[in-house]
């Protein structure tokens, strides 16, 4: 009894202090869950869309908004990853281009093995992700300026690489355009490019969650001041973020190629700020260390739901821009409202 | 002047060889001089408060002693082995621990992760070393039984996320962190610094804790009142100098002021 009186004061105190209103609890929630939002978003999207053409829900449609989101989907895993350390990549769509004329070029002109050209590529990505973290962390270059520098030079390279040619279908090797292969499941047809892509975010989504990295990425973008002062080499996971982005960008390149039937120099242009707008309604932090890898799929699926959602339901292209636009507002304005959560 | 009249002065030392020791570590920056051939022994299982004015070279001699400077002169002993510090984690590996003015916690992870943060624990067997799986269970589990041995009742649940703590809690988090790792010192600096009066007895009490644990601490405070309340010496550092070293008990509040603004002698 003695005991016990202190602690149920101190109870009493805690639930005192605790006025905290139904809308702060809310916001703590999505606070501790950051996924919450664009998950209720896609849910009462898929609804509304559903209920004004029920062909929204058909197989073949819900499998095709899948594949059309295939290679933004890949590339947004990579812009999470330099989100989340607080910085943000501006040259992820003319990576992955020019990663994939990369891969084109050595199958269909240079003569080699599919396989290798596919190395050849992942080796050049690599390498084109280490000079935006070298940027980053040796030259000291915010990573906006020195990504919207070498978004340049990756588009000029591509293009004086190429020569401006579209590399075709017919010329390729088929392990080139293998990810287009469908995948019937009863109605439903995933194609190769989707599945690898839902393959990256549970490898990323584990990396992120259960290791020693994903946690020093979190923290590094959290505070990165605090994260050397315990010991965490901050410029190193900051390089091997980067690089590692070149690795997903590699892997997109790869579904870009197969989902477009060819290699062109001139495609992806929108890709740099489809991603950031996939991630950001994904409910990461644009200021970083807040965020969840799987959120960033529901953004992309969400942009996806959207554009096909509209065109159902007959709606202008425009209109589906305009949308998106909204969205991209209203989800930052929430995760700035839910990092205003009580110290 | 100064140096000369020291020795009379100087507090009973307590028993034993001194677990860290500076001997006449000397720091200029440029022409100015920070450290001008200072000397400290800090000795186990007690708690060594630093104090002095502004600009007396308290932090330049903390900084020395944790790898943050590298001094231009004297010699730096641990468990009396000489040591040469290059960088803050050699004096981390080597033993000193040191919870900074500005925390260095990481708010949006929790409080099990902060303790670990930089130096994570993998599972046993091919889980751990092939696919690098955390061990987050045992991790929560041994922060859990660090805050339980510290005493720390306020942070019930390690896996709130530290910036849903206060300030106290925050820097018990950092204390914690410090002692977590069999840590042979641990340097405060100024912990009570941004504190209300209640967080403030709780970070003391902590302190208290870490000694009765037999982790000896170096204290840097300005707030004299919480210096005489948990300090077992202080070491006073006027002008670049060690101008004493004085106990609670041989000394007053208002003897050590003076001694620190060389209104007095020691």
């Amino acid at each position: 009894m003695t005991q016990e009186a202190p602690t149920s004061t101190l109870d009493l105190a805690a639930e005192f202090l605790d006025r905290r209103t139904p809308v702060d609890r809310v916001r703590g929630i999505l606070h501790r869950y950051p996924a919450i939002s664009p998950a209720v978003v896609l849910v009462i999207a898929v609804i509304v869309f559903g209920t004004i053409n029920p062909r929204f829900f058909a197989a073949a449609n819900l499998s095709l908004v899948l594949d059309q989101v295939s290679v933004v989907g890949t590339v947004a895993i990579a812009q999470t990853l330099i989100i989340l350390t607080a910085g943000i990549d501006l040259s992820v769509g003319a990576l992955m281009i020019g990663t994939s004329m990369v891969m084109a070029q050595t199958a269909a002109n240079n003569g080699l093995p599919a396989p290798l050209a596919l190395l050849i590529g992942l080796v050049a990505a690599l390498a084109a992700g280490a000079l935006n973290g070298l940027l980053v962390t040796r030259v000291k270059l915010p990573p906006f300026i020195a990504t919207l520098g070498t978004f340049n030079i990756f588009i000029a390279l591509t293009l004086l690489y190429s020569g401006g040619q579209t590399v075709r279908k017919a010329d390729m090797p088929e392990l080139l355009t293998w990810t287009a292969t469908a995948l019937p499941i009863g109605d439903v047809r995933l194609t190769v490019g989707v599945v690898i892509m839902l393959a990256l975010y549970a490898l990323v989504a584990y990396i992120l969650g259960r290791t020693a990295w994903g946690r020093h990425v979190y923290a590094v973008g959290d505070d990165e001041d605090a994260a050397r002062l315990a010991g965490i080499s901050t410029k190193k996971v900051l390089l091997s973020v980067y690089i590692a982005a070149g690795a997903i960008l590699a892997v997109a390149a790869w579904i870009q190629i197969g989902r477009s039937g060819a290699a062109s120099p001139n495609a992806g242009a929108d890709l740099n700020l489809d991603s950031i707008t996939a991630v950001v309604i994904g409910g990461t932090s644009l200021f970083g260390g807040r965020g969840l890898i799987w959120g960033t799929l529901l953004g992309a699926i969400i942009v996806g739901v959207f554009r096909n959602g509209l065109f159902l339901a007959g709606v202008d292209g425009l209109y589906q821009t305009l949308a998106i636009g909204i969205l991209v507002i209203v989800a930052v304005a929430i995760d700035q409202w839910i990092r205003k959560v009580r110290k | 002047m100064t140096e000369t009249v020291q020795a009379p002065h100087q507090a009973p030392v307590p028993s034993g060889a001194p677990v860290l020791e500076a001997k006449r570590l000397v720091k200029t920056f440029g022409r100015v001089v920070g450290l001008d051939g200072v000397s400290l022994q800090l000795y186990a299982g007690e708690v060594l408060a630093v104090i002095g004015d502004n600009g007396a070279g308290k932090s330049t001699l903390i900084k020395c002693l944790t790898g943050a400077y590298i001094p231009d002169e004297g010699k730096l002993f641990l468990d009396g082995q000489e040591v040469h510090f290059k960088r803050p984690q050699d004096a981390r590996n080597a033993g000193i621990e040191t919870v900074y003015q500005n925390l260095a916690v990481s708010p949006a992870l929790d409080v099990a992760s902060n303790l670990y943060l930089g130096r994570e624990r993998r599972k046993s067997g091919i889980l751990g070393s092939v696919f690098r799986a955390l061990d987050t269970a045992g991790m929560r589990k041994d922060a859990r039984d660090q805050v339980l041995k510290l005493g720390i009742s306020t942070l019930q649940d390690v896996t709130v996320s530290v910036e849903n703590l206060s300030g106290g809690q925050r820097q018990a988090v950092a204390v914690a962190r410090a002692a977590a790792f069999g840590s042979k010192v641990v340097v405060l600096d100024e912990p009570t610094a941004a504190l209300g009066v209640r967080e403030s007895n709780q970070v003391l009490e902590l302190i208290e804790n870490l000694r009765g644990n037999g982790i000896p601490v170096i204290l840097i405070s300005h707030n004299m009142p919480h210096v005489f309340q948990v300090a077992d010496r202080i070491h006073v550092q006027r002008l670049g100098k060690r101008a004493a070293t004085i106990t609670p008990q041989s000394h007053s509040m208002t003897d050590a002021v003076a001694i620190m603004t060389g209104a007095a002698q020691a």
